[in-house]
């Protein structure tokens, strides 16, 4: 009998998990369905039945090209990935192996950071790509967007490094170990799941910011952001076009994390050492 | 063999030494389907300007304002060429932010622009952009619809035909709407077709000394009828339609008439996209007699920003993309009725572009309507006839157009609407120092 009700309340869990799921990737899927939809059935309403046509595609392939834009979005995105691990490993380590009474404070005012709403600092950032000859630069928006997702990386790797043991660093220490030895080679090989995990949480962010790398792009470096925003149209039916180029847009990153899903998971839910 | 490889050689540095004088220019453009054709054809240009490579950004017309705005302020350089309508010419002109287009060559015949578009796009005798496409708004009806209903549409109807005409075309059950017009907030959006039907009922944004004048009859007789017009004869949610979904509508058969830009006709009369592409006519935007019309006008311009280090190939390409030459090009290419309209007088003329615009006598006569300089009946300090044409004019006219659609959509009454976009217009005139 206890197991026939807890049988039933696994079922009602997993419907409710299907339905959250559903509910979360349904835009998604929408996306995806209008994408095959004629531009006058994408306007007409609600429909999950779309004519399956394959023109938005081929219009959106004709119109533009999508290659260029894809290969700005994976050089910035992974490149700003890479120089926020770079930075943040170090601090990460320092605020949870060495922390001071002022270090709570410093993560908080880090955060804080990423509650300015971006808008209030277009012009002066602006003005200092245009002085520095970074506007429309791959480098310009890795540096960018590596200083906006910094609070989020710094953030998830000091979480993540204080469930490390400090003795296990100690213990390093006592065997000579010099401080670049012990972040490279103890503390990071055991904190591989947590940095993995925020390296995929991070290409994701940069892969979908749309207003630094809108604003400060326009021919060289403008990623799949800007490649989505060119297809909106004030005067003509746009929106299954729109759904096409969103489609192949999210296409890459939604592959990537189907096949690192386990890996995300792991390292967002559970400790470096458990 | 050593012949050989010293041609290719030489060829080789050659090409790269001319690939390294090519100037490139950017240019910033909204995605509509001239603007496209256009980047289709560019062949051409560069066939007859080898030194000039092209590159293009397109982008959402309120992030390209923005964008465009931002680095025109900044003198950023990122574009020599932007694409930008009547409303910005005027302000950014003042400003300092435009070149005056002086260099646009001696065949240009810049006196064959229509005269009212050119009228908006210059500023102290200056032509600061050439217009690639120009409209005005008109209304597009079904002409049997209208049969049923027992009437016949004159060229130059009145408000209240109008409004006759709606209420009996209407049938709910038939999923008929008799009219479908602008409802969703925003200065381009409602606000552009409001302002123009206020025109048209004596009303003006502003007195003589900027007083804003949402407080007087005829602002309260425009609102009062666009709201018990779309409650008796339009679509259910219109305070969410804008010209897209206005336009889904119509050619979908769901509206008797639609009032909107000239633009729209060659969507409704193409039978690909609309089912009623064969029952669609024209007639002027109405008015109530008192010697204006609720039509607007707006061009899709090129300028060339201040900042630009490029001014002669940006006007060498301003040139060809508003030249009566490309007309003929895209006539060549594409059809005479895929030419970009409202520009050049010549078009008008042609009788082959008339033949395939059955849509053309009307548009041109749209826009001749329409007096940006002269807008309402009672005198005004501004110019411009669906906007006024100070930098103000996008926060306030999005702010009243949010309170219009929010009386359209029925939360709040007509008074409410006006008594608060009195309040808020003499609020941002006051901080704007034209008031105190």
């Amino acid at each position: 009998m206890a197991r026939a009700v807890s049988t039933r309340r696994k079922a009602a869990f997993t419907a409710a998990a299907w339905l959250v799921a559903f509910v979360i990737f349904f835009p998604i899927l929408y996306t995806i369905l209008t994408s095959f939809k004629t531009e006058p059935e994408a306007i007409a309403g609600f429909s999950l039945f779309p004519s399956w046509t394959a023109e938005n595609y081929v219009e959106v392939q004709t119109q533009r090209d999508y290659f260029k834009p894809f290969m700005n979005s994976v050089v910035i995105s992974v490149g700003s990935t890479l120089l926020a691990l770079l930075v943040a490993i170090p601090a990460a380590w320092s605020m949870a192996f060495s922390p001071t009474k002022r270090t709570k404070d410093i993560l908080m005012w880090m955060l804080s950071t990423k509650m300015m709403p971006a808008v209030a600092v277009l012009v002066p950032i602006y003005l200092i790509f245009r002085d520095t000859g970074l506007l429309d630069t791959r480098i310009g928006l890795t540096v960018m967007l590596t200083l906006i997702n910094l609070p989020i990386v710094v953030w998830m790797l000091y979480t993540y490094f204080r469930e490390i043991p400090g003795e296990i660093l100690e213990a390093s220490r006592m065997d000579g170990a010099s401080l670049l030895n012990e972040i490279v080679y103890v503390l990071t090989p055991m904190a591989i799941p947590g940095i993995a995990s925020t390296m995929l949480l991070n290409i994701i962010l940069a892969w979908n910011e749309a207003f630094w790398t809108i604003r400060l792009t326009t021919t060289n470096a403008a990623p799949l952001t800007a490649f989505i925003a060119s297809f909106s149209s004030p005067q003509g039916l746009f929106w299954a076009k729109l759904s096409a180029a969103s489609t192949l847009a999210i296409a890459p990153i939604l592959i990537m994390g189907w096949f690192s899903q386990r890996q995300l998971v792991r390292g967002l839910t559970f400790g470096a050492v458990k | 063999m050593k012949l050989t490889t010293l041609i290719l050689g030489l060829c080789s540095a050659s090409a790269l030494a001319f690939a390294a004088h090519a100037e490139s220019i950017t240019i910033a453009t909204v995605n509509n389907g001239d603007m496209i054709r256009m980047q289709k054809l560019t062949d051409d240009f560069t066939a007859k300007n080898p030194d000039i490579q092209l590159q293009w950004v397109t982008l959402e017309e309120n992030v390209l304002r923005e964008r465009v705005t931002t680095d025109i302020a900044t003198k950023g350089g990122q574009y020599d060429v932007m694409t930008i309508g009547t409303y910005e010419v005027p302000i950014w002109a003042k400003q300092g932010w435009l070149l005056p287009l002086e260099n646009l060559g001696a065949d240009y015949d810049a006196d064959d622009i229509i005269p009212a578009i050119r009228g908006g796009l210059t500023v102290d005798g200056k032509l600061y952009a050439a217009p690639f496409y120009g409209e005005s708004s008109f209304i597009m009806y079904r002409k049997d619809l209208m049969e049923k209903a027992g009437l016949t549409m004159p060229d130059a109807p009145t408000w209240e035909f109008v409004a006759d005409a709606a209420r009996k075309m209407t049938d709910r059950a038939a999923d008929i709407n008799g009219i479908c017009l602008r409802g969703k907030a925003g200065w381009g959006e409602n606000m552009a077709f409001l302002t123009a039907t206020s025109n048209s009922f004596g009303a003006r944004w502003f007195d003589e000394n900027w007083a804003p004048q949402f407080d007087q009859p005829e602002w309260k007789n425009t609102l009062q009828f666009y709201v018990d017009l779309m409650k008796d004869a339009g679509p259910s949610g219109a305070s969410s339609n804008g010209f897209n979904e206005n336009l889904a509508l119509f050619q979908q058969g769901k509206c008797g008439m639609w009032i909107d830009a000239t633009v729209a006709a060659s969507f409704v009369s193409n039978p690909k996209d609309s089912i009623v592409a064969d029952k669609v006519d024209y007639a002027l935007a109405p008015d109530t007699g008192l010697g204006k019309r609720g039509n607007w006008l707006w061009a899709w311009s090129l300028a060339v920003p201040a900042g630009t280090q490029k001014a002669d190939a940006a006007q060498k390409f301003i040139s060809w993309a508003t030249s009566k030459d490309y007309l003929a090009l895209v006539a060549e290419k594409e059809g005479w009725a895929n030419v970009p309209p409202g520009t050049r007088t010549s078009l008008y003329e042609n009788p082959e572009y008339q033949k395939a615009a059955p849509f053309a006598k009307m548009t041109l006569d749209s826009i001749n309507a329409a007096d940006p300089t002269k807008p309402t009946v009672k005198p005004v300090p501004y110019t411009g006839v669906q906007f006024v044409a100070i930098p103000e004019f996008q926060g306030l006219g999005t702010t009243v157009g949010q309170l219009f659609s929010a009386a359209l959509a029925g939360q709040m009454s007509v008074d409410d609407a006006l008594a608060q976009a009195q309040s808020v217009a003499t609020r941002e005139m006051t901080r704007g120092g034209y008031i105190k």
